[in-house]
């Protein structure tokens, strides 16, 4: 009993900023939309949406691409985890940090990014602009990260001993990597295709920026069907589709990830090796390759860009990053939305983090069906649209006390948008505590507080680190709810960046490139310091993190 | 709770209250560190527009030293999700008053009564052509025309003649030259898909587009793919086409932002396809300092702004007599005759004309 009132303590501060925060103002919207001026419910919204054959469309392209987008996100994306958890070479760190910078940059940017790359004029001379391809390169770029850091983390801590001894024993590498490796990696890599497809699932700016008028997808068609149109009726039976789907797909996960909790997973310390044989080293310089042409050349040609001016080479657009009004659309200098952005993802990190590491905490406890639920339904913020969100905290946050403009509504919506993947992060750890470990401190004589610090903490600091590591990086990268509730006199830097693009003048594509390439550096360091933190105090490795 | 759990939530708490100390100098504080003029005139008023909204530094800072009232800015998106925003919220709003309504939403809004009338000051000032509501429920502020721009250079160079009518576009001369942006997503790009069904009429404008698609017209999503990565004119651009779908202004903007500096711009404007999008402001319905509002569209009216929309917004200043920059006078051209839709037409047939326009163009 005490128990289940802890547990229900424990989670009662991030089930009631969920329901304020997010809850609340989609049920408001989607009830909206649904109802009819009278108030009672108009269900004409469902016959519209089932009978249109152009939404049916939207909704088969939509489920297809994003199969298709994570079935390419893995394959480009395995080997690149399998080289980054097993070899050693110089620059590992530094590469392994980039990886993860394409996963927080705002969609504008990348869009831009790859429109000079990919586009009519592209330096290589591939034009896949408006093309299904465009689509599913870009997704790769993003969701590559997600594949590397969830399957590449539990791959580099797996003990090489059972690979080696399944290789004495005659197997080839790809028996090996089969019947031993494989297995093991299985939880990690249906996690990482479970987000990868969700995030597919819901694209938005990739497809606005890169799909041309013929691809749309269902989070794309709720954001037209909403803000273009105000047509609630149809955004709202989407978005109840759209929640459904993710709503199924997490089902079927955790399905999935409870047939397979069996394999018992052997973990050794990380043991990267150099390259040996020269087919190593083939293996890992094609890795290398592949990864800079798709993850670096976008960036690459950000950078660029940011100096390029009407003339040629120039520092103009760096230098417009300092400077207020010079007809830029904003209303401070450029340079001050790093600050807010800052800022803001400071504070949106420590609420994650807080209320996220409460949730966890909780859930690690209980197997129970109402923890697995929970768990599911706080992944729900993941597959709804920023613009039912942004739109709903207009109606819904009037009262009793006036949010809408509130300097604290950008964190509270960025907040929501990390919670889910702070406790994705630390539930599993928080889990994966062995008991004996603690039972054998108290044997050897040690107090229960110096059996926490000495066995929970370590495991429990790195999991805290990484989850406000993400947890920062997507704060800072989120740009479809903060576009709506953002004030005009504290942009983030990726609003900054997109009205910046909006305005004429070669001088503000530039600064607005010279500003993502600033939040590219700054979520490169970010990245960076986390994973500094994480081989610092790797001691025992309960877990993949 | 064992020992275990009862640490983590000490610590989970202590968090808490750092987070709740730390933050106290975090966003929040710049909503209370107002400067002290406040104290006197404690009004404050909002001002809900879109993302283009621009006035040079220092402009609005005039308002709240004339009048004592201080603005905060809401940027919500484009033009059509603010008036959205803004009808989703009618009657409690979220802000005071609404700039950036043009006639292609201006029906709507009426409809639902979002603005409160108000006859604001130098009205008298305006040409009545501008004027968007005769009942004064949107003020006009500022007008701008969406024309095709060619790139001069290409002209030159071609020496094919630069085109004079929208009929020329589908002279096979003209193949494959003209980039324009979807009316779905873009505005510019409807502004010229009214335009041309004000040119050739409900039953012809489809066979002409039909006929401009035929000739290899390129859509782009939006204004910024089409002008930057497309359009050939635009200084530093390694587009290929020499037409776009741009502004009447976007030559000056070529001259002002020019680096180095340029005595001619390097495009031109073809006035024959010219359509005039005249955009107002309007009180909300449900504000509670209807006075203040009143006197923040007095301001938007007044010469001070209305001498700064053309270098901060690219537009023209609906109040006669406002001295233009040089640019504009050099570079900017005002066709006397403009393609425009009446705001009640385009309400009823948009949604119909973009689905008939992605059926002919894009099928």
């Amino acid at each position: 009993m005490r128990r289940a009132a802890n547990r229900a303590a424990l989670l009662a501060p991030p089930v009631a900023f969920l329901a304020v925060f997010f809850a609340w103002p989609v049920v408001n919207i989607v009830a909206e939309g649904l109802r009819d001026d009278a108030g009672g419910w108009d269900l004409s919204g469902v016959g519209e949406v089932l009978g249109s054959a152009a939404l049916r469309r939207v909704a088969w392209f939509t489920l297809w691409q994003a199969a298709a987008s994570t079935a390419l996100t893995f394959a480009l994306a395995l080997p690149a985890a399998h080289v980054l958890a097993t070899y050693e070479f110089r620059g590992r760190r530094a590469i392994s940090a980039l990886v993860t910078v394409p996963f927080v940059l705002p969609t504008v940017v990348v869009g831009a990014a790859f429109l000079a790359l990919l586009g009519p004029r592209s330096p290589i001379g591939v034009d896949l602009d408006e093309t299904v391809w465009a689509i599913l390169i870009a997704h790769a770029f993003f969701n590559h990260a997600v594949v590397v850091r969830t399957v590449g983390g539990l791959w580099e801590g797996l003990d090489r001993r059972t690979v080696e001894a399944a290789r004495t024993l005659g197997a080839s590498p790809w028996q090996a990597f089969r019947e031993v490796t494989w297995p093991a990696l299985r939880p990690a890599a249906g996690a990482a295709a479970a987000i990868t497809f969700l995030f597919t699932f819901t694209s938005f700016g990739v497809i606005r920026i890169l799909g041309g008028p013929e691809h749309s997808t269902i989070e794309a068609e709720i954001y037209r069907q909403t803000a273009d149109l105000l047509d609630l009726p149809v955004a709202s039976v989407l978005a109840l589709v759209q929640l459904a789907a993710v709503g199924a797909l997490l089902v079927v996960q955790d399905r999935l990830e409870r047939r397979r909790a069996a394999v018992a997973v052997a973990l050794g310390p990380p043991s990267r090796r150099r390259p040996a044989t020269r087919r190593q080293r083939i293996w890992l310089g094609a890795n290398l390759a592949l990864m800079a042409l798709l993850l670096a050349t976008p960036l690459a040609v950000l950078v660029e860009r940011s100096f390029r001016s009407s003339s040629g080479w120039s520092l103009t657009g760096w230098r417009a990053l300092g400077e207020r009004g010079r007809g830029n659309g904003l209303f401070v200098a450029p340079v001050e939305a790093i600050g807010n952005s800052l800022r803001f993802a400071i504070a949106a990190t420590v609420i994650a983090v807080v209320l996220g590491g409460l949730a966890a905490t909780a859930l690690a406890r209980s197997q129970s069906r109402l923890a697995r639920t929970l768990d599911a339904v706080l992944l729900l913020p993941l597959g709804t649209s920023a613009v039912t969100v942004g739109f709903g905290f207009l109606i819904a946050l009037d009262s009793p006390v006036d949010l809408r403009a509130s300097p604290w509504l950008v964190p509270a919506a960025q907040a929501v948008v990390a919670l889910p993947f702070v406790v994705r992060t630390m539930t599993p750890v928080l889990r994966s505590i062995d008991e004996r470990l603690r039972e054998a401190a108290a044997v050897l004589g040690a107090s229960p507080r110096r059996a926490w610090l000495e066995v929970d903490l370590p495991l429990v600091r790195r999991a805290v680190l990484v989850a406000a590591g993400f947890a920062f990086a997507i704060s800072l990268g989120e740009f479809g709810a903060t576009t709506v509730i953002a004030r005009a006199d504290a942009p983030t830097v990726p609003v900054a960046i997109d009205r910046l693009l909006a305005r004429p003048g070669s001088v503000n594509v530039s600064a607005a490139f010279a500003l993502s390439t600033v939040l590219m550096v700054i979520t490169a360091a970010a990245v960076l310091v986390v994973d500094r933190g994480r081989a610092r105090r790797t001691g025992a490795r309960g877990s993949w993190l | 709770m064992t020992p275990r759990s009862r640490m983590l939530a000490a610590v989970l708490a202590s968090a808490t209250l750092l987070a709740a100390c730390g933050d106290t100098d975090d966003p929040s504080s710049e909503a209370n560190a107002t400067p002290e003029a406040e104290q006197d005139a404690p009004a404050s008023i909002r001002l809900l527009t879109h993302d283009s909204f621009a006035l040079s530094d220092g402009v609005l800072e005039q308002f709240t030293e004339d009048t004592g009232i201080e603005v905060e800015l809401l940027q919500g998106g484009d033009a059509g999700t603010v008036v959205n925003q803004a009808i989703l919220t009618n009657g409690n709003p979220q802000a005071d008053v609404l700039f950036g309504i043009d006639s292609t939403f201006l029906t709507r809004a009426l409809d639902e009564d979002l603005f409160v009338p108000y006859e604001a000051d130098g009205l008298d000032e305006v040409d009545e052509a501008l004027l968007l509501d005769p009942e004064h429920r949107v003020t006009p502020i500022d007008y701008g025309d969406v024309c095709l721009n060619y790139d001069r250079a290409w002209f030159d160079e071609s020496g094919t003649p630069v085109p004079t009518a929208l009929e020329d576009l589908i002279d096979p001369a003209y193949a494959d030259l003209l980039v324009v942006e979807n009316p779905a997503t873009s505005s510019p790009g409807l502004a010229f898909l009214l335009a041309t069904v004000e040119a050739f009429g409900e039953d012809g404008w489809q066979d002409w587009w039909r006929a401009l698609a035929d000739n290899g017209v390129e859509v782009s999503s939006g204004w910024e793919d089409a002008y930057y990565g497309s359009f050939s004119g635009s200084a530093g651009s390694e587009g290929t086409k020499p037409l776009v779908v741009s502004y009447a202004s976007s030559p000056p903007a070529e001259v002002i932002y020019a680096d180095p500096p340029v005595d001619e711009a390097p495009t031109g404007v073809i006035e024959a396809s010219c359509y005039r999008q005249v955009e107002g402001a309007g009180i909300l319905n449900g504000t509670d300092d209807e006075e203040a509002a009143g006197e923040l569209i007095d301001f938007l009216l007044s010469e001070t702004v209305q001498a700064d929309v053309p270098m901060s917004m690219f537009v023209y200043p609906v109040r006669s007599g406002v001295e233009l920059p040089a640019e504009f006078r050099e570079h900017a051209v005002s066709p006397d005759e403009v393609h425009e839709l009446p705001a009640d037409e385009i309400d009823a047939n948009r949604e119909r004309w973009i689905d008939e326009w992605t059926d002919v163009v894009l099928r």
